[in-house]
């Protein structure tokens, strides 16, 4: 089994790399590339995501082919996608950071800055919260419910068709924190950053 | 709910412990790597290192701490410590941080803030904060508290999250290594002047004083060095005696 991270250039990516390895081991082959032809080849792949929406969609851009080669892997092919952070954010139509910005439109929505009611909460919304499972995943598999996990983001994916939530938090609001969406599937929280908890759902990913 | 963290921090010189757990059963006493993962199976929330290394020279020791720790612990992990530019929080975020604190160079360089928080997002940069009393406001200091930069620390806060900091991390130097509690007056008031995280540090000597600094001085995260090192409480009793006290805190 092939599994590449896209290392597009955007943000650190060293802790999703060093969760995966370490769930792997020996028994999958990562990859960290940018390559068109490795990630076409993959049997899964992961988006992971930091800074703006707006830094991350230009980061995918710039690189060839890229967003076409993705496309084809979720849509064409029907591979397994894991996106986490702004790697979810981006299967938006459209995000709102910096400036409105077009997504990857693989999941019908929007993403715009969390209501923090007018200041009562603070942001971003840093730090372990409980993740309320909505739907039976299968990259909550072994995961309780209520099982705290890692955030850190400041804007949230607002889905227009809730079917595809998988598992909300609470905070200043109820926030979409993770969605699936036939092979598609995504995490506001930080698996790679969440303890045990969250390699356990690397591991489930890994093993879809 | 979002649950308030409890960060123990390490001091780390030339690559070694130099505070530390003191722990009889430790094979290596002065290994930040394998004193981090003690942390981080204890149920610290994040792992703070603060690097104190003096000399120019052994300033890439604390690269390879950051790179083995990061395979290691998958928790939060923060650096701090002589980080100047730009280009050593990068070499610091690709070596496993997960954030970087900034003191000294955010002070001194209004830029820093803003290109390393613009080019690898707020998440990621915390802007550590030395507060002296002085009359009746306090003084940012820099250099490891041996400047007085005589800067307003609630002007300098609110710039600070201005200019795109995702935290502060605010140390009383008036209570740092006292053990008498923290600076709450101060926590209180940067925390209601700005509207990111603030993390409490400086003074920690029992578990009230933790619970004081979140229900009083509302910060989001309370840092702590010795009462964990010394083997005085564990992460966890921290935790379970915050829990009794209504504050809530991953367990």
């Amino acid at each position: 089994m092939k599994l590449s991270i896209v290392d597009y250039k955007s943000g650190n990516i060293s802790s999703v790399i060093n969760s995966f390895k370490e769930v792997a081991q020996d028994k999958v082959n990562i990859e960290v590339t940018s390559d068109i032809k490795k990630i076409s080849l993959s049997d899964k792949v992961v988006l992971p995501g930091q800074g703006s929406f707006k830094s991350c969609v230009d980061a995918l851009n710039n690189i060839n082919g890229l967003v076409d080669t993705l496309n084809e892997f979720v849509d064409v092919k029907k591979k397994p996608l894991l996106g986490i952070c702004v790697g979810l954010q981006m299967f938006a139509d459209v995000g709102y950071e910096e400036t409105e910005t077009k997504g990857l439109g693989w999941i019908s929505g929007k993403v715009s800055k969390i209501d923090n009611q007018r200041g009562k909460y603070k942001l971003p919304h840093i730090g372990w919260n409980q993740i309320n499972i909505v739907k039976d995943s299968k990259i909550f598999k072994s995961i309780e419910n209520n099982s705290h996990m890692y955030f850190v983001h400041s804007y949230e994916f607002i889905p227009t068709d809730n079917k595809v939530i998988s598992a909300t938090t609470d905070y200043s609001t109820k926030i979409v924190c993770s969605v699936e969406k036939e092979n598609i599937f995504g995490t506001q929280f930080h698996p790679e950053k969440s303890d045990k908890t969250g390699l356990k759902l690397v591991d489930n990913f890994i093993n879809l | 709910m979002l649950k308030n963290r409890i960060i123990p921090c390490l001091d780390v010189k030339n690559g070694r412990v130099v505070k530390g757990i003191n722990f009889v059963n430790l094979q290596d006493a002065g290994d930040p790597v394998e004193q981090a993962k003690i942390y981080s199976d204890g149920g610290a929330d994040e792992i703070c290192f603060l690097d104190i290394t003096a000399s120019n020279e052994n300033r890439d020791t604390i690269y390879h701490v950051v790179k083995e720790t990061s395979k290691k612990c998958f928790v939060p992990l923060t650096v701090g410590g002589g980080v100047r530019t730009v280009e050593d929080i990068n070499k610091l975020l690709n070596c496993g941080a997960d954030k970087v604190s900034i003191n000294t160079s955010a002070v001194q360089d209004k830029n820093v803030v803003l290109e390393s928080s613009k080019k690898f997002g707020s998440q990621c940069i915390v802007v550590a904060i030395d507060a002296k009393k002085n009359g009746d406001k306090w003084d940012v200091y820099t250099h490891g508290g041996r400047n007085n930069s005589g800067l307003d620390a609630l002007e300098f806060a609110k710039k600070m999250e201005d200019s795109g900091a995702g935290e502060l991390l605010v140390t009383s130097m008036d209570r740092d290594g006292t053990q008498i509690g923290y600076d709450i007056d101060l926590m209180k008031k940067i925390s209601s002047m700005v509207n990111i995280p603030l993390i409490a540090s400086g003074g920690v000597g029992n578990l009230d004083h933790l619970a004081e600094g979140i229900k009083e001085g509302n910060a989001s995260a309370v840092l702590a060095a010795s009462i964990f090192h010394y083997g005085k409480h564990s992460v966890i009793e921290a935790k379970e005696y915050l829990n009794s006290k209504g504050i809530p805190v991953r367990i």
